[in-house]
C-alpha cells in the first residue's frame, strides 16, 4: 500500500503535473497575450476569391448561403470548410506550418508564426505531421476557383499523379456545381494564408528576412511560377505595412 | 514475488483461480475482451490495407462519402489504440492483476460494464469517423460527443484495478503493478489534457505542445506501461524463471514515468512552439531511448540460457521479435528526433514506418504472444493447428520487417527530395513502388491475421465439442491434460 501511494502520487500524479508545467503550460505563456480571433473578425473581409465564388455560381451560392450579407456568409463557409478539412482527414495529408528549415520557406513561403494560428479554427491547431499533398498554409489564392472545382471532383484530372481522393458528395447531382460544403471548403482552402503579404516584392516574406538578418548581399531565391496576386488582407485588422511582420518586433502590426 | 511467478499460476491457494462464481479471475471477461480486441484489429487492418490502395491511384468504394479514404484512415489509427490495444490490455489486466494482487477485481459486473461500455465507445468513434464527425487531435479523433465517456470509462477503469491493488496484503509490488498504478493515472489525466483543453480552452500556438502530448502521451503513458507490465508477467512465467534484474525494471519504471511526459513538443519541431520548449523535448527523448533500453536488456538477460524456446514456444518468439524491434525502435527515435534529422524526415513516411514499428512491430506482437499463450488456457483446448500458428508467425514478421523498410526508404527519398526543391508530382510519382512494397506488405500482414483468426475459432469450436456438458472449461483440466507440453 506504502508502495502504491507513492507511485499513485509521485509518479502517476507529480510526475505528470510537472511535465504538463514544462511542456505544455511555460510554453504557452509568451504567447498567451495574443488575442483569440473568432470567425467573425477573421470573416469581415472576404477574400477576392470569395466573392469571385460568388458570381462564378450565382444559383448554387444563393441555395446555400441565402441573400446574407456577403461576410456573414464568409463566416459559415469558414466554419463549415473547417468542419469538412477535419471530417475528410485533409489535414493528415496536408500540413498547415511552414518551418524554418528543411527549404520550406523556400517552397511554401513565410515561415509559419503564432499570430496566425490563435483563432477560433485552429482549436485545435490543423499543423498536422503529414504532407503527402503540399502544405496548405500559404495556398489561398495559389489556384484559382475553377482548379479547386474540378481538383475536388477529381484530382487526377488535373494533376494526374495526384493520389488525393475525389469527393463527389461535395457537388449537385450534375456532378458540376459545387453544393455547399463544396463552396466552403474550397471557401477555407482559398482563405488559408490570405493574411500575408504574398506581393512580388515580399515573395517567402523576404522583407521580413531582410529586416531580421540584414545581410548586405542577399541572394533571394527564384520567386514561384505565380502571378503577383493583389490580395484584400482577409480579414486581418489592418492593411499590409511597409516593414516586416512584427515577427518578434515592437511594432504591433497585426494589432495584438 | 518470486512465489507468485513461480509458484506458477494453477497452485495459488485461494480462491480457485478459475472456474465457478467465486474465482480469482474471470475467464470469460478476459476471453470476450480478447474477442473484442480481435474484431477491432481486424477492422483496423482492412482499413490500412483499403488507404494503401488510395495511394496507389486504386480506390475500390468511389463515390460514397461514407466510405471516403480520409475517414478510414483515421478509422485505422484509431481502432488500433482504442479498440484493438485497449481491449487487449483490459484482458490483460484481467488476467494478471487479480494474479499478482491474490485479490480479486472491484465487481464483476463492474468488469462486463467496462466491457460494454468501452466497446460501445469504440463502436461510436467508428460510426462517428465514418459519419465525418472526427475531432482535429490525432489519435484523438474521437468525436467530442464522446470524450466524456471515455473519461468516465478511464474512471470506472481506475476503480476496478485499483481495488485488488489497494487491497492486496503484498509487501513488495511487483514491477509490472508498478506500471499499472501509473498508468491508470496517467490515461485519464492524458485524455483530458489532450482532447478538452486544445478544444475548449486554449487555441494556436498555447495548444500546440498539447497536441504533441497528447499523441505522446497515449502511446507513452497508456501503450507503454501496459506493454511493460504484460512483457514482465508473461515472459518470466512462459520461461518459468524470474525476470533478470528487478532493480533495472525499476531503473526502467521512473525514467518512463519522469522522462516520457516530458517530450509530447518532439512531435511539432519546427511548428511556432518556443524553441526551449522544443529543444527540452528533443533532449528529454534522447534520455529516454536510454532509459527504455533497460526493458530491452532485461528481457533479452532474462531469455539468456532459455535459447531453445525459441524454437519450442510460439509466444516466445513474438516476445522476442518485438524486443527486437524495440531495440531498434529506440535507436531510430534518439536519432530521428535531432533537428537534422527533422530537416529531411518529418513530414514523410519515415515516422509512419516508425509508428507501425512500435504500435505494431513491438506491442502488437507482445500481444499475439500473450494470445498464444492464453488462448489454449481460456477455451481449455491446445492450439488447432500448429501450422496456422507458424504462418501467422512468420507472414506477420516478414510482412511488418518489409513495411518498415518501404516506408522508411521511402520516407527518406520524400524527404530529401522535398528538400531539394522537387515538386510534389515527380515526389509522388517517385514514392509509388515504396507504397506498392506497403500494399503488399500489408497483404501478407492481414493473411498472417487471417491464419490467426481462422485457428483462434477452430480452437474455440474444438474446445467446446470436447467439453460438451461444462459450460466452460477451468483451465485446470488442461493444465493436467497437456502436463509437461510447451507452453
Amino acid at each position: 500500500m506504502e508502495r502504491f501511494g507513492f507511485v499513485f502520487l509521485v509518479a502517476g500524479l507529480g510526475f505528470f503535473v510537472l511535465a504538463f508545467a514544462i511542456s505544455a503550460w511555460i510554453p504557452m505563456l509568451p504567447v498567451a497575450h495574443l488575442e483569440v480571433r473568432t470567425v467573425e473578425q477573421m470573416a469581415a473581409v472576404p477574400p477576392l476569391e470569395f466573392i469571385e465564388l460568388k458570381e462564378q455560381y450565382p444559383e448554387a451560392f444563393a441555395k446555400a448561403f441565402g441573400d446574407k450579407p456577403i461576410e456573414e456568409a464568409f463566416a459559415e463557409a469558414l466554419r463549415i470548410g473547417h468542419k469538412t478539412y477535419i471530417g475528410e482527414a485533409c489535414w493528415h495529408c496536408h500540413s498547415q506550418q511552414v518551418r524554418p528549415w528543411g527549404n520550406d520557406e523556400a517552397q511554401y513561403g513565410q515561415r509559419s508564426f503564432p499570430e496566425e494560428y490563435n483563432n477560433e479554427l485552429n482549436m485545435p491547431p490543423l499543423w498536422g505531421t503529414r504532407r503527402i499533398g503540399p502544405d496548405l498554409i500559404r495556398r489561398g489564392g495559389f489556384h484559382s476557383n475553377d482548379w479547386h472545382v474540378a481538383h475536388f471532383y477529381h484530382p487526377p484530372d488535373v494533376a494526374p499523379v495526384s493520389v488525393m481522393p475525389s469527393y463527389h458528395w461535395f457537388y449537385e447531382e450534375d456532378g458540376l456545381t459545387p453544393n455547399k460544403t463544396g463552396l466552403s471548403i474550397i471557401a477555407y482552402v482559398q482563405w488559408l494564408g490570405s493574411w500575408v503579404d504574398t506581393r512580388q516584392e515580399n515573395i517567402h516574406g523576404a522583407r521580413a528576412i531582410e529586416a531580421a538578418y540584414p545581410a548586405p548581399n542577399l541572394i533571394r531565391p527564384e520567386p514561384p511560377v505565380k502571378a503577383p496576386v493583389q490580395q484584400d488582407d482577409g480579414g486581418m485588422d489592418d492593411g499590409h505595412g511597409e516593414d516586416d511582420y512584427g515577427y518578434g518586433d515592437e511594432d504591433d502590426e497585426y494589432g495584438y | 514475488m518470486r512465489q507468485i511467478l513461480l509458484g506458477d499460476e494453477s497452485d495459488n491457494p485461494k480462491p480457485a483461480l478459475t472456474g465457478g462464481a467465486h474465482a480469482l479471475v474471470n475467464d470469460k471477461l478476459v476471453k470476450w475482451h480478447l474477442v473484442a480486441a480481435i474484431v477491432w484489429l481486424g477492422i483496423a487492418m482492412i482499413g490500412g490495407m483499403l488507404y494503401s490502395l488510395q495511394l496507389l491511384q486504386h480506390w475500390p468504394l468511389p463515390r460514397i462519402a461514407v466510405l471516403s479514404p480520409g475517414r478510414i484512415r483515421m478509422i485505422h489509427t484509431n481502432m488500433v489504440a482504442f479498440g484493438f490495444l485497449t481491449n487487449a490490455f483490459f484482458a490483460m489486466l484481467n488476467w494478471t492483476v487479480p494474479r499478482l494482487t491474490g485479490r480479486r477485481v472491484a465487481s464483476d459486473l463492474l468488469g462486463w460494464a467496462i466491457l460494454g461500455a468501452w466497446n460501445l465507445i469504440v463502436l461510436g468513434t467508428y460510426i462517428g469517423l465514418h459519419l465525418g464527425e472526427a475531432q482535429a487531435i490525432e489519435w484523438g479523433e474521437t468525436p467530442v460527443w464522446i470524450d466524456p465517456l471515455v473519461v468516465v470509462g478511464a474512471i470506472l477503469v481506475a476503480i476496478q484495478f485499483y481495488t485488488p491493488i489497494i487491497r492486496s496484503n503484498e509487501r513488495s509490488m511487483y514491477v509490472s503493478l508498478w506500471y499499472f498504478s501509473a498508468a491508470f493515472v496517467w490515461l485519464g489525466l492524458t485524455y483530458i489534457m489532450g482532447n478538452f483543453l486544445p478544444q475548449y480552452i486554449v487555441a494556436g500556438n498555447q495548444a500546440g505542445p498539447l497536441l504533441g502530448l497528447y499523441i505522446h502521451d497515449l502511446v507513452g503513458l497508456w501503450v507503454t506501461p501496459m506493454g511493460w507490465g504484460m512483457m514482465y508477467f508473461f515472459v518470466p512465467i512462459i520461461l518459468k524463471k524470474p525476470i533478470w534484474s528487478h532493480a533495472l525494471s525499476l531503473v526502467g519504471f521512473w525514467g518512463l514515468a519522469f522522462f516520457y511526459p516530458l517530450q509530447g513538443v518532439h512531435h511539432f519541431l519546427g511548428s511556432p512552439i518556443p524553441m526551449f520548449a522544443q529543444y527540452s523535448a528533443v533532449v528529454t527523448t534522447i534520455a529516454i531511448e536510454i532509459v527504455v533500453t533497460t526493458v530491452v536488456i532485461n528481457f533479452f538477460m532474462t531469455w539468456r540460457g532459455s535459447e531453445g524456446s525459441l524454437r519450442d514456444s510460439i509466444p516466445i518468439r513474438w516476445f522476442w521479435v518485438g524486443a527486437l524491434n524495440y531495440l531498434l525502435t529506440c535507436t531510430q527515435c534518439a536519432f530521428q528526433v535531432t533537428l537534422t534529422f527533422q530537416q529531411v524526415i518529418h513530414f514523410t513516411d519515415w515516422v509512419v514506418g516508425h509508428a507501425h514499428l512500435v504500435m505494431f512491430g513491438v506491442f502488437t506482437f507482445w500481444i499475439f504472444g500473450m494470445i498464444e499463450h492464453l488462448w489454449p488456457k481460456l477455451t481449455g483446448h491446445e492450439w488447432w493447428s500448429e501450422k496456422l500458428r507458424r504462418w501467422h508467425f512468420w507472414l506477420t514478421t516478414i510482412g511488418l520487417a518489409f513495411m518498415v523498410l518501404a516506408l522508411t526508404a521511402g520516407g527518406l527519398v520524400d524527404g530529401f527530395m522535398a528538400k531539394g526543391l522537387v515538386p510534389r508530382e515527380t515526389i509522388l510519382t517517385a514514392l509509388r513502388p515504396f507504397w506498392l512494397t506497403r500494399t503488399f506488405t500489408g497483404l501478407f500482414i492481414l493473411t498472417g491475421f487471417g491464419c490467426l483468426v481462422v485457428n483462434m475459432i477452430a480452437t474455440a469450436r474444438v474446445a467446446r465439442r470436447a467439453h460438451v456438458d461444462v459450460d466452460y472449461a477451468p483451465y485446470e483440466v488442461l493444465e493436467e491434460q497437456t502436463a509437461g507440453a510447451t507452453a
